[in-house]
């Protein structure tokens, strides 16, 4: 073996000194193949920049963005830059913002402020327009004594501390409340109060509820993929006509028609009945179950699938050689079919996972408040309180938290899937 | 040659050319029976009188779809109908136009409650108790009724979100209408509305969209359900036997406005002029049982149809006007604190 290798190198590193143009020429020949790969593929390239990075990107800028205050008090938020926190402002920094709020009364800019403000305080809205319609104050007045008369809570340290906060560039802000978490006076992060707690618990739900949903498609799928590809081709290619059937129909059909079925007068339940098995109808829907029973209906083919690929390409010889070998039916599936699976087991589950950790439509028109993910209230945040930043620091969160789940996920698969092939 | 139109026609589809369809005024709503009523009322008379066409579209009020038209300077809607606190909110905001009131008839035409500086309110709703008469034998009354789950057992349907929610509980609580605000604004306020969540909790379906309580009802999901006036008269019409209780109601007005940039600004005025004239109100109170604004439209109205309207003085009585500052003031706390509480 050794030898070989030698001599075949010698024979090739001995023209290469001789010809030396023919080498260059090889590696130009290369070079122009290379680029027009590159060229080939630079569309693609650049379609992904502009519709999957570049969004993305913005997605995360947006969770720590903070232009509301800064583009509708600019002096204001650059004189309390500099104050220390304690107490009151200085008297310069409150002119400025006397001044400031004086002129902006009435603008677009300054409503978005106020509406900013009030995110971290309630009723900062109305202080701010308040504020800007008592101004100007009388000439020569002590402002701060000014502002306190207009309302009390200008004379309240912790009203300046938010604007100051409000009034950075950047901010932790949504990041943290996504986390349940948030900056108190002193600049400490502390939890939020319990009545106001609400996204650890719905993160943990969206992975515990696509953990389910995930494990029910294997179950389901395993088999179903096992008799695809031990069928005849011809029973087989209609087997796999039906499990493709509900992808060529909308999803939301799929939703309302479990809804038909699953409901207290709906079929299931009249069956039910009908066959004496239950006396009252059973609570399937609007509640978790529905919603497992649905999402594992629609995201069954993404397990199928990935299943069978792998399968098909699995050699019944192997079986049977077990078999003949004198190995138990159970043990020879086991150790020696099971293991070959793997991954196909690993991408469709995987895949199914990531596309449950991102469903909105089917938990929320098939289950209670309980059954809301992640997404339901990046939607809410984004249609309904119109809080882009929010909705973005949750994206964020979900996004963070399926790639960290990915990273373990596929250290831990890649050595499945070696362990199988050492096999 | 038709096929070059049709392709004309499609690209210019593609490029919206607003110069060649200045005429087509695209107005959006929130659809369902609601809509089949402005258009027998607004839409068709509109077209016929004015000579210029009307292109319905709907959408369920997400304001983050004329935030993201205004902003990118894009604006292909050009009236909308939106309810009050998000026209507040978008009106400081600046997503609509402030409406220049001399073109739609003066400010003295209309109640109070219907002129805001950026929308012109159309008509007057309410959200109320609504019962099937089918499947209770005694008829509950009030709000307090609606908590009583051993006189009237059963699931009852609520909306899925604060608004509404936390009045109907303080209601509920005994609460005077006219101090339900002041209440709500404080945290001992919230927490018994809460509190008093809390007894039915259990008990409660939630729904989203108007469309679902008179559906809920009909089929028995649930014995009584939070419903707005105009959708259970729609359901008591096809021959369901659902009734309302009208004690505690909590009525609120929506409005059409123009979204800052809308193509067609001189047309929409001409609608917005249109329908809030007092006869053309009368017809859309009687195609669908919301109030009209027009002060002028209530006189004249048909005993009958004006008896089942948010706005009779005998409905009106015992009612809770919905109040939009506090809701632009106190909206996104409460909904979060709801959302945290209803999914526990």
């Amino acid at each position: 073996m050794t030898a070989t290798t030698l001599t075949a190198s010698d024979a090739a590193a001995a023209p290469d000194e001789r010809t030396l143009p023919l080498k260059t020429r090889l590696q130009r020949a290369e070079r122009r193949k290379k680029l027009l790969h590159l060229a080939l593929i630079a569309p693609l390239a650049v379609f992904l920049l502009l519709t999957f990075l570049w969004p993305i990107g913005a997605l995360l800028k947006r969770s720590v963005d903070n232009p509301e205050v800064v583009g509708g008090l600019p002096a204001t938020a650059a004189a309390l830059a500099h104050w220390n926190g304690q107490g009151l402002p200085p008297a310069s920094a409150l002119a400025v913002f006397v001044k400031e709020m004086e002129g902006a009364r009435g603008s677009t800019e300054l409503a978005s402020a106020a509406k900013r403000l009030n995110t971290e305080m309630t009723g900062y809205r109305s202080l701010i327009m308040k504020t800007a319609r008592s101004l100007p104050l009388p000439d020569g007045s002590n402002l701060q004594e000014g502002l306190a008369a207009i309302d009390p809570r200008w004379g309240e340290t912790r009203t300046w501390q938010v604007m100051a906060r409000a009034g950075q560039p950047y901010t932790s802000y949504y990041l943290l409340a996504a986390l349940d978490h948030a900056v108190d006076a002193d600049g400490a992060i502390v939890a939020a109060t319990e009545d106001q707690a609400i996204y650890l618990d719905v993160l943990g739900r969206t992975f515990w509820m696509s953990l389910v949903v995930t494990l029910c498609c294997l179950v389901l799928g395993f088999p179903l993929a096992y008799l695809l590809t031990s069928l005849p081709t011809r029973s087989s290619n209609l087997l796999m006509i039906l499990v493709l059937l509900p992808f060529w129909t909308s999803i939301l059909v799929r939703v309302a028609s479990w809804i038909v079925l699953l409901q207290s007068g709906g079929l299931v339940n009249q069956a039910l009945q009908a066959l004496g098995l239950i006396d009252e109808p059973l609570q399937l829907v609007f509640n978790r179950l529905g919603v497992y029973i649905a999402m594992t209906h629609i995201l069954l083919p993404f397990m199928i699938l990935p299943l069978y690929s792998v399968m098909k390409g699995i050699s019944p010889i192997y079986l049977r050689a077990a078999q003949s070998l004198g190995c138990p039916p159970f043990q020879s599936f086991w150790k020696v079919y099971f293991p070959q699976t793997l991954p196909g087991v690993f991408a469709g589950s995987l895949l199914v996972f990531i596309l449950s950790m991102g469903y909105y439509i089917t938990p929320a028109l098939l289950g209670g408040p309980q059954e809301q993910m992640a997404s339901y209230f990046i939607a809410f945040y984004t249609n309904e309180t119109i809080n882009w930043g929010m909705a973005a620091a949750l994206s964020t969160v979900l996004l963070g938290a399926t790639l960290l789940l990915y990273v373990v996920y596929s250290r831990y698969a890649g050595q499945g899937r070696n362990a199988a092939k050492a096999r | 040659m038709h096929a070059l139109k049709t392709i004309a026609l499609a690209v210019c589809g593609i490029l919206s050319c607003s110069s060649a369809m200045a005429s087509e005024l695209t107005l959006i709503s929130f659809g369902g029976t609601n809509q089949k009523a402005q258009d027998k009322a607004f839409y068709q008379p509109f077209m016929k009188t004015s000579g210029n066409k009307i292109l319905p579209g709907e959408y369920n009020g997400e304001q983050a779809r004329v935030k993201a038209m205004v902003e990118a300077r894009k604006v292909t809607w050009d009236v909308v109908e939106v309810e009050s606190p998000e026209l507040a909110r978008g009106c400081e905001e600046g997503l609509y136009e402030k409406l220049d009131y001399s073109k739609i008839g003066g400010k003295d035409e209309f109640i109070g409650k219907a002129v805001t500086d950026c929308g012109i309110g159309f008509f007057v709703w309410s959200t109320l108790l609504a019962y099937n008469a089918d499947k209770l034998k005694a008829a509950p009354a009030s709000w307090a009724d609606f908590w009583d789950l051993k006189k009237f057992p059963g699931k009852r349907g609520m909306r899925k979100g604060a608004k509404f929610t936390l009045e109907i509980a303080l209601l509920a609580d005994g609460v005077k209408p006219d101090q339900v605000y002041k209440l709500l604004a404080t945290k001992e306020g919230t927490d018994r509305a809460f509190k008093k969540l809390d007894q039915i909790k259990g008990s409660i379906q939630w729904w989203e969209a108007g469309a679902q309580p008179p559906q809920m009802l009909a089929a028995g999901d649930v014995v009584m359900s939070s419903a707005y006036n105009g959708r259970i008269a729609t359901a008591q019409k096809e021959g369901k036997n659902l009734k309302m209780v009208w004690g505690g109601n909590i009525y609120d007005v929506e409005s059409y406005a123009i979204p800052k940039g809308a193509p067609n600004r001189d047309l929409a005025y001409k609608y917005l002029q249109f329908s809030s004239k007092a006869e053309n109100q009368q017809v859309f109170s009687g195609e669908i049982p919301y109030g009209p604004t027009n002060l002028k439209a209530a006189k004249g109205m048909p005993a009958q149809i004006a008896a089942e309207l948010p706005t009779s003085a005998a409905n009106i009585a015992s009612a809770l006007p919905s109040n939009t500052q506090f809701w632009v003031e106190h909206g996104e706390e409460l909904e979060q604190r709801f959302n945290s509480w209803a999914a526990k």
